[in-house]
């Protein structure tokens, strides 16, 4: 593989958040949640970051996308990231049909004509392995595996270079599971695109990701390609992950 | 959803009351048997009969076409009411609970001063302002209406404004006014629409209370708590002139909560 620019690189990333004061007068604690954080993504890498709740998983996926403040640096070739959430349910608006969801991406960013949108729409749903017939149904009308579909297919309407994935088969079943992570590796393919991968799952990670990061009480203990983490480990805690996935080496 | 499980009794009933009454206004609107404001000295509390269904007043006007007329006064004086409480609302309960912050605190504690008070008291205040007629009643009362409905849609707000979607319309560019009025409010929708059925009740209550007391709707112009403050000195003499609009009041805030509260079972 040729040398590629990076499309993310995250230096010393630091974010806290202000505790929940308790009574008017009592002192006010900042909680470090993310502490010197610092990686970089080449472009077209599947990038895994993997670690248990609580580590600033999301937080880190946040401040990417830019919803939270931070302190460091962080610099992106696209402007547009997008995100798939882990929750189908919430993460589409059931007041409006699936095809009002995926055309408003494109009308935000002053897209085509109506009659090309829908175009644009029809293609996106066949791409991601649903019928065209779906833009005219509600979101409580598909199911768990449909909706995040639905979901990728939104994310994909402004044609990101990156996507950010948080655990995005985590709420769903074991077959839908596998499928989902099969349109996400076939779009990488087909797209290019370049995905950073969220989970807890450490086999779903082995599967889809070209480089993995080990991600503990806000900080990076290792990071490497998957090999080199899961064959060679350095840090105690990836082995503990490993083991307690199941995974003996 | 609807389901086939159990019919919603309160949705069919409901319906049909608001229906008839519906006609029966609209009816009074292009076609009365009488002039509502024509008199008749030779009929003076006419019982009922063929000629005049309800019977006639004191002034020998037939009761049947003022309580027609008078019906649409007071639904176009309650839908005045919350169409400005509704409006007013949905901005205010918008703005604060989307948001949040300081000025989420200030707006809602005046809100919440504005609804300590019974809200017919908060009108008396504004009519003794603005004087009394048709306009300033529905001024008056569409402002004592807006912190209720302002309430609603904050707390819908607050719930909606964490989900993902709305997240989602954020990274893909949308303005802050464009999720609050496209992405949040239709689902708010739902419980508004409940909302607005009780507030028109009360805004019928209200306006009623209101011409009752002599400070809304002016003579000659028919509403019905104009007529009940009417009817009252002649309660004896002419039950039917107190019965009738009493009855088409009834009808209407029943035939309007039945709505409501269906509404509230269905979501």
């Amino acid at each position: 593989m040729t040398e590629q620019k990076d499309i993310l690189t995250v230096s010393s990333l630091c974010v806290s958040f202000q505790d929940r004061s308790k009574g008017l007068f009592q002192k006010k604690n900042r909680i470090q949640v993310l502490k010197n954080v610092s990686f970089s993504m080449k472009e077209g890498e599947v990038l895994g970051l993997v670690g248990e709740s609580g580590s600033g998983k999301s937080t880190l996926a946040k401040a990417i996308l830019g919803l939270i403040p931070y302190e460091g640096k962080i610099t992106q070739v696209s402007s547009y990231p997008q995100m798939i959430f882990q929750d189908p349910y919430g993460s589409l608006n059931p007041a409006k049909k699936v095809g009002w969801i995926l055309e408003e991406p494109l009308r935000l960013k002053g897209g085509p004509d109506s009659a090309k949108r829908k175009e644009r729409v029809r293609e996106m749903l066949i791409r991601v392995g649903l019928d065209e017939k779906f833009a005219d149904r509600y979101p409580n009308q598909l199911s768990g595996g449909q909706r995040q579909r639905v979901c990728i297919a939104g994310a994909l309407m402004q044609e990101p270079r990156l996507l950010i994935a948080d655990e995005p088969v985590s709420a769903l079943d074991v077959t839908i599971q596998a499928q989902i992570l099969e349109l996400l590796e076939r779009l990488h393919k087909e797209m290019g695109l370049s995905i950073l991968f969220i989970s807890h799952d450490l086999r779903v990670v082995y599967q889809m990701c070209d480089n993995v990061m080990i991600m503990k009480g806000g900080e990076l203990v290792e990071q490497g390609t998957v090999e080199e983490v899961y064959f060679h480990h350095k840090n105690e805690y990836t082995g503990n992950l490993l083991q307690a996935a199941g995974i003996h080496i | 959803m609807k389901s086939g499980k159990k019919k919603n009794y309160n949705f069919i009933v409901g319906g049909t009351i608001t229906g008839l009454m519906l006609i029966f206004i609209i009816i009074g609107f292009f076609y009365t048997p009488y002039d509502p404001n024509a008199m008749d000295p030779s009929a003076k509390f006419a019982g009922i009969s063929l000629k005049h269904l309800m019977g006639c007043d004191n002034f020998g006007r037939d009761i049947l076409s003022r309580v027609m007329k008078g019906a649409g006064t007071t639904l176009s004086v309650a839908a005045g009411t919350v169409f400005i409480g509704t409006f007013f609302g949905i901005i205010l309960g918008a703005v604060t609970g989307y948001f949040g912050g300081i000025l989420d605190e200030i707006l809602m504690r005046v809100n919440d001063a504005i609804f300590a008070f019974p809200s017919i008291l908060l009108a008396l205040v504004f009519i003794s302002l603005l004087g009394s007629g048709t306009y300033q009643v529905v001024i008056a009362l569409g402002i004592a209406f807006i912190p209720s409905f302002a309430r609603i849609v904050r707390s819908e707000f607050i719930k909606c404004k964490n989900m993902d979607y709305v997240k989602n319309a954020r990274l893909q560019g949308a303005g802050h006014l464009r999720i609050m009025f496209v992405h949040i409010l239709p689902n708010t929708f739902t419980v508004l629409l409940s909302a607005i059925m009780i507030g028109f009740n009360n805004a019928v209550l209200a306006e009623a209370g209101m011409s009752f007391l002599g400070i809304g709707v002016q003579p000659p112009q028919a509403s019905l708590g104009r007529m009940l403050s009417e009817a009252q000195t002649y309660l004896f003499r002419a039950p039917n002139y107190a019965i009738f609009p009493g009855l088409v009041i009834i009808l209407m805030v029943l035939g309007f909560s039945l709505l409501g509260d269906a509404l509230k079972r269905e979501e």
